[in-house]
């Protein structure tokens, strides 16, 4: 049979398409399509829930250096995060991963100081950290939804997803998101390893999850455990017997940046207080 | 009519393969960033994109300016055009492959790239991109083909392919606006967060890409016996200097609603590119070069004269091509995430990996772009002296 | 019929099937031994003398062939659902549905394991990259 080289290659590609096709077929396996019946999983009875989990940070419980770092490393232990601080203690600003950290006022409320303000007023601590905004411009913008809104509030991160765009991080208003840029088990001290949380590898995008896996096993987040007592406040916003609808509702909280309608969830307390 | 790129003299074999192990390099060095991580780059925690993204953001635009060919000639029977359409046409197929190229190069986990379209999300204007891109890349593909195909034997196209031509017109103005919406739609970064976003982009487009064709027209000139013509050249001039003004019209905008309003998340970005802050100069330079280039381009472009003369011309396009390249492909990202949402001054430069990399994609765009370029140069010396229908 | 170009063809064929049966050739004589993954650590023994028998999430058969495409579901249920237990259709029993504290609390002994089957197939699954592999005793090889 004689036949020329463009038909050869139009019966060859159409036998590719065909047969890609076919292997396509295969993935219509009955247990992807079926997935997980309802009746196969079952939420842990001590879960703590929420219709809307928020923070409210009061500074003024924060007092010591120990205060701050006990916190911060409650939860970048606790989660595994890399730490790229140089030998002589100096931070690596470009490949450093912090889910929550020390930022002076003038860098956590840019815009609010002015040229008389006190040079001490205007470096004093404030701990930032993802705000689980309600409007969250980075799950906006995530082309496969590897982060997304958890119905309680919590701004999630699915790490297994994430196509290391990096479209969130560029989305953020706050600077809250941290990227793998190496692969983070290089600075990961082995004996303060958290065996019970994974790590995670090069090139995904990684931030705050409000501790979610410790909130379905009815803990606190590390964070908020960790700090000194009262310093950082967690709860159900929408429950109006919790303490930070009692706070927010009546005493004067600002958040960062809320004229962008985000949304933020995490409230600073102004002036502290002597709740509980 | 592919048989074609495979023929041609020593020297075109000689540009191939130059480009051919400038592309290897690349590929080197890439291997390098895969199994290192994109921290082999200059990009940090604060500026998480850089060459990579503003190489894709600058293309996109160069592949966009397709249309500025198509249109005149296929809804306006502009038959000035008729020989060089196919110029254009191949130009956003190399001009696409490369964005798509600079899109997989910068992301941290390519082998999932499959996600965006098992989990399609039309709330993302990313997810929107990868369609756009696609589709332009198939569209453009399938119609300089078929009309090129058509043209080799005297006939004119099929009249199925019509429709395809028109749908690319929007389709090109789509993958300028879907990117342009990447940055535009950003609360968080001010220097992005402009209405005019999309149409500076279109405008730059609509100057680079016909700037990129006329030095083109003039190389193809030169290497073979193909003459796209004095006249297409010309109009092409003409369009690049309305676009360009366009192009520079809209800087200033930016520049007047920045620094008359006085609002610092709107003029820090600004000050960081021409004049440096908190100490960090490294973009003044080049920023004001990019300027320099586009008022004096312009200024060249305007007078009859000076564009009428192909020497002075060609040396307009060069400036402004590597004007916009500066402002798009370098000065649009690094301004937008420089300060840090924090208002700190942390910056950028690419590394020497990340700019082979990036070499090595031009190289394939270019490789492609010849080989594209030999066919329809080839089919044009053959077809020479008789009439193009479209 | 003439074949044009023949000689060049033909070598290419040859360089062709060369490299297709590279893989087939290139191990003859090396002897791989059927895999035999061992479900003997203490922690399967507790299970054993508490149930009476060793149970899995589900059964042997099923793991087998699904296990991956059950740790997927139970992925998406986990970080998308916030539903970490799951109750086995085989046995009823509920089971925390985690890699590093589910599934590796009774398989513990990942080389004698998971490496087993893994090795034998050639896979290379990338669940270690993030997920932290549990410590094993270097045991002296015999």
């Amino acid at each position: 049979m004689s036949m020329d080289r463009r038909q050869f290659l139009k019966i060859a590609g159409i036998s590719s398409i065909l047969g890609f096709g076919a292997s396509v077929a295969n993935a219509t396996h009955p247990i992807w399509v079926k997935g997980l019946d309802p009746s196969q999983v079952e939420p842990n009875k001590d879960a703590l829930t929420a219709k809307r989990w928020a923070m409210v940070v009061d500074m003024s419980k924060f007092k010591t250096d120990e205060d701050f770092k006990k916190t911060i490393d409650a939860c970048h232990l606790t989660h595994n995060v890399p730490d790229f601080r140089n030998p002589d203690g100096s931070v690596d600003t470009r490949k450093e991963i912090k889910w929550i950290w020390k930022a002076a006022y003038e860098n956590a409320f840019p815009g609010q100081p002015n040229k008389f303000m006190d040079e001490h007023l205007k470096e004093m601590p404030f701990l930032v950290l993802c705000n689980h905004c309600d409007n969250p411009p980075c799950v906006r913008v995530c082309p496969t939804k590897a982060t997304f809104k958890l119905p309680n509030g919590i701004t999630m991160q699915d790490m297994h997803r994430c196509i290391g765009c990096r479209f969130c991080m560029a989305g953020c208003p706050y600077g809250a998101r941290s990227f793998n840029w190496v692969d983070p088990r290089k600075a990961i001290n082995p004996e303060r390893e958290n065996k019970e949380y994974p790590t995670r590898t090069k090139g995904v995008v990684e931030k705050c999850t409000f501790c979610s896996e410790r909130l379905e096993i009815g803990k606190m987040p590390a964070c908020v455990e960790a700090a000194p007592k009262g310093g950082l406040v967690f709860g159900d916003i929408e429950d109006p017997n919790s303490e930070v609808r009692k706070i927010v509702s009546t005493k004067y909280t600002i958040r960062r940046k809320s004229d962008l309608g985000t949304g933020p969830a995490v409230y600073y307390l102004i002036g502290g207080s002597d709740h509980a | 009519m592919l048989e074609k790129a495979f023929e041609g003299s020593k020297k075109y074999w000689a540009w191939i393969f130059f480009l051919g192990a400038l592309a290897l390099v690349g590929i080197y060095y890439y291997l390098q960033q895969f199994m290192y991580g994109l921290g082999i780059t200059g990009l940090g925690r604060d500026v998480s994109w850089g060459l990579y993204i503003g190489q894709f953001t600058f293309l996109v635009g160069v592949a966009a300016s397709a249309v500025m060919l198509v249109i005149p000639y296929y809804l306006h029977d502009y038959k000035t055009f008729s020989k060089v359409v196919i110029l254009g046409e191949f130009l956003a197929i190399s001009a696409v492959t490369m964005c798509i190229l600079f899109i997989m190069a910068d992301m941290g986990q390519p082998m999932r790239v499959m996600n965006v379209v098992l989990h399609p999300t039309p709330n993302s204007v990313m997810f929107w991109d990868f369609l756009v891109l696609s589709g332009y890349l198939v569209l453009n593909l399938l119609i300089g083909w078929v009309t090129l195909g058509s043209d080799r034997k005297g006939v004119p196209p099929p009249k199925w392919i019509k429709p395809f031509i028109y749908l690319s017109v929007p389709w090109a103005v789509s993958i300028h606006t879907v990117t342009a919406f990447l940055y535009a739609g950003l609360p968080g970064r001010h220097f992005w967060l402009s209405a005019i976003m999309a149409a500076r982009f279109l405008a730059s487009a609509f100057a680079g890409g016909p700037a990129l064709l006329i030095i083109l027209s003039l190389i193809v000139r030169k290497v073979s016996r193909f003459d796209p013509g004095k006249e297409p050249i010309q109009a092409l001039g003409k369009i690049v200097a309305y676009a360009m003004f366009a192009n520079v019209f809209f800087l200033g905008l930016e520049f007047f609603t920045a620094f008359y309003s006085g609002i610092p998340g709107h003029t820090d970005s600004f000050k960081y590119l021409y004049l440096g802050l908190d100490g960090h100069t490294e973009l003044v330079p080049l920023m004001w070069t990019s300027s320099v280039f586009a008022v004096v381009s312009l200024i060249m472009l305007v007078i009859p004269a000076a564009r009428k003369n192909e020497g002075s011309l060609i040396l307009a396009c060069i400036m402004l091509f590597i004007s916009l390249w500066i402002d798009k492909g370098f000065g649009l990202i690094i301004g937008g995430l420089v300060p840090n949402p924090l208002e700190q001054v942390r910056t950028y430069w690419p590394t020497m990996p990340e700019t082979w990399i990036t070499i090595g994609v031009w190289s394939i765009g270019f490789l492609i772009l010849s080989m594209l370029y030999k066919v329809a140069i080839s089919v044009r010396e053959q077809t020479a002296g008789v009439e193009i229908e479209h | 019929m003439k074949l044009y170009d023949g000689g060049k063809i033909i070598i290419g064929l040859l360089i062709f099937v060369g490299i297709a049966t590279f893989p087939f050739y290139y191990n003859i004589g090396k002897v791989n031994a059927k895999p035999e993954p061992k479900v003997d650590t203490p922690a399967i023994q507790e299970w054993e003398k508490q149930y009476g028998k060793k149970e899995c999430v589900e059964s042997k058969e099923f793991m087998r062939t699904e296990h991956m495409q059950l740790i997927n579901l139970w992925r998406d249920s986990v970080v998308r659902n916030m539903n970490r237990q799951y109750i086995s259709t085989s046995n009823h029993k509920k089971f925390n549905m985690s890699l590093q504290n589910g599934c590796m609390q009774c398989h513990s002994n990942k080389k004698k394991f998971c490496d087993e089957c893994h090795n034998y197939m050639a896979v290379k699954p990338f669940c270690w990259d993030c997920h932290i592999q549990p410590k094993e005793k270097e045991e002296n090889k015999s």
